[in-house]
């Protein structure tokens, strides 16, 4: 009951530290896709390479935020933005790179062979293939990485909070320091309320941009 | 025209080097089918895919009406080549008008012009423009698909046409149906087609020629009915089937077998009959036609033999007749099925042009089967004392 009241008599601040989450989760992965999704699919050219970029995306992710944060505050104090904004969003753009990386590389190689001939048979050079045949078909795939990266950083981005980024992560972090379970269960509430509907604006986004003729 | 010259493909195994093509040499004249076929890993669908570069070569040229491909580049060279695969490879985010329009949009047709050829060879291939259009790959059957498989092939009217296995996939009724179709779209069209296939009943159905391929070596390239009546060696032989005389049928008209034949009319007498069965050395029976030279019945000889009275009244109906374009298996079918060994034939107008005999088929197959019998046999003589 207290938690509610908190809830309803805080509802400015919930609501700017909502948008201040996502905006940082937006930005972060936006910049993942912008990167990720090139780097899927120059990979899918050579195998070797493909298997050194998945690995060391996969290390990446197994870093745990706090020590990511904790790495960068040395490095980027050289340029005096050792904590805030520009560590959130670094943070959050490499755990992205995995899951779009991935994804983006599996859907570009599974694109069905006969097609691909058929492509190439009836004379599209390597950048119409992608840019009429194999993107298209990849991107529900593709799409599917982007929202399994932004639902597992909109958890990470809470944490960001302890390096002053702002964001939901605040209230939690302030609910544990001052020992208020209001605050703790309302942030904790709040985050998994924006993964949940952040993921639907997704999956719905995802069937707009999937072609028609493949959409199930 | 298409024409292969020293065509070959090693490749790089772990194992060693495999060649797959071995020095091909043939040419495929303007506005023909040329069927490779042989067994899978003989090399056909490598030499294929060599001539759009899907497989590059190791060696050797490739003239497309008369004109060296090697120096051409890939792309430009793909687009002038209409091409057609098993799998069909229909772009399944494209609705069929896009798919079919692809080739002149990437040759930078305007959007009017490609949109209306899409409409004009859904025509050709018999799916109604109004309905198809709009659709998605994945709405139509596999015969419909290959259909638009073609016709994508078609956009850009290329002059050559490559063609793997394109309806192998297909189930064999609608198979039939589509070749059918095919056949009917070339004698108008006339492109000079490529056509990969290992069904030996398709190849004599569709072929100008016939290459058969075998461990990466061209070993007989040849007219189907050549082929059939003349296999190089044991391997064609066995691969053409034990049926091969039964392949011919196909390949024969019925006009190139039938015989001139004398008749009676309802008002001649019986024994006029007789007379002309015994003159012309009918066995058994002699067909009997109206004043406008039309077949209504026969006059069996032993009804001739034993009555009198005029053949008007005491003859049997015909059972069926063929036309001078039927094919002779269709012919050899019909007289099994009506118990028969002799058939008239008859124009579209119904009237009588000759009679088709079994007699004059087997003697027509056997007669290429042997063509200069007397000139084999020093030949083979000489085998012996060499």
């Amino acid at each position: 009951m207290d938690t509610f009241d908190f809830l309803t008599g805080n509802i400015d601040l919930i609501l700017k530290l909502t948008v201040e989450h996502l905006s940082l989760v937006a930005v972060a992965v936006g910049l993942a896709t912008l990167t990720g999704v090139p780097i899927g699919i120059a990979i899918t050219q050579n195998e070797r390479v493909a298997r050194v970029v998945l690995y060391l995306a996969s290390i990446i992710i197994t870093i745990p935020s706090i020590a990511l944060f904790g790495i960068m505050i040395p490095i980027l104090s050289t340029i005096g933005q050792g904590i805030g904004y520009l560590p959130a969003v670094i943070a959050v753009l490499l755990y992205s790179q995995l899951p779009i990386i991935r994804n983006t590389y599996t859907a570009i190689n599974n694109v069905n062979p006969a097609l691909r001939e058929a492509a190439r048979g009836i004379g599209m050079n390597p950048v119409q293939r992608l840019r009429m045949v194999e993107i298209p078909l990849a991107i529900p795939v593709i799409m599917a990485g982007v929202r399994t990266a932004v639902v597992m950083n909109i958890g990470v981005m809470a944490i960001a909070a302890y390096i002053g980024a702002g964001g939901l992560g605040v209230l939690i972090s302030r609910g544990i320091t001052q020992s208020d379970p209001r605050q703790l269960i309302a942030g904790a509430i709040a985050v998994s309320i924006l993964a949940v509907i952040a993921d639907y604006g997704l999956l719905w986004l995802q069937k707009r941009l999937t072609p028609k003729g493949i959409s199930a | 025209m298409i024409r292969i010259d020293n065509l070959t493909k090693i490749f790089e195994t772990p194992n060693g080097p495999v060649t797959a093509a071995d020095h091909i040499n043939m040419e495929v004249p303007e506005g023909e089918i040329c069927v490779l076929l042989g067994p899978s890993g003989c090399g056909k669908t490598t030499t294929l895919k060599m001539i759009n570069r899907i497989i590059p070569s190791t060696s050797g040229r490739i003239y497309i009406n008369g004109e060296d491909t090697t120096g051409m580049d890939t792309v430009e060279l793909r687009r002038n080549i209409g091409y057609v695969i098993q799998q069909i490879g229909l772009f399944p985010n494209m609705t069929i008008e896009e798919n079919i329009a692809i080739v002149p949009k990437l040759l930078g047709w305007e959007a009017s012009r490609y949109k209306a050829r899409a409409k004009e060879l859904l025509d050709l291939v018999a799916l109604d423009p109004g309905t198809f259009l709009k659709r998605y790959p994945r709405e139509l059957s596999g015969g419909q698909q290959q259909r638009i498989g073609v016709a994508r092939a078609l956009a850009a009217d290329p002059p050559v046409m490559l063609m793997d296995e394109p309806f192998g996939a297909i189930d064999p009724i609608n198979r039939e149906v589509i070749q059918d179709e095919f056949m009917k779209m070339q004698q108008e069209l006339r492109k000079t087609i490529m056509f990969v296939s290992h069904d030996i009943d398709e190849a004599v159905k569709m072929a100008d020629r016939i290459a058969i391929f075998r461990d990466g070596r061209l070993v007989q390239y040849d007219t189907p009915d050549d082929l059939l009546a003349h296999p190089k060696d044991d391997f064609v032989e066995s691969f053409v089937g034990d049926d091969r005389a039964l392949k011919r049928l196909r390949l024969v008209q019925v006009k190139q077998v039938m015989e001139p034949v004398t008749t009676v009319r309802p008002e001649d007498s019986l024994s006029t009959a007789l007379q002309r069965i015994e003159q012309q050395g009918y066995s058994h029976a002699i067909l009997m036609v109206n004043e406008r030279q039309q077949p209504i019945g026969y006059v069996s000889r032993s009804v001739a033999q034993t009555t009198s009275g005029l053949c008007g009244e005491h003859y049997f109906g015909l059972k069926t007749e063929a036309s001078p374009e039927d094919d002779l298996r269709k012919v050899a079918s019909l007289m099994f099925t009506h118990d028969t060994t002799w058939l008239p034939c008859t124009d579209a107008n119904g009237t009588l042009v000759g009679q088709v005999t079994q007699r004059g088929i087997t003697h027509y197959l056997g007669a290429t089967y042997h063509p200069d019998a007397l000139g084999t046999l020093p030949r083979q003589l000489h085998k012996v004392s060499a």
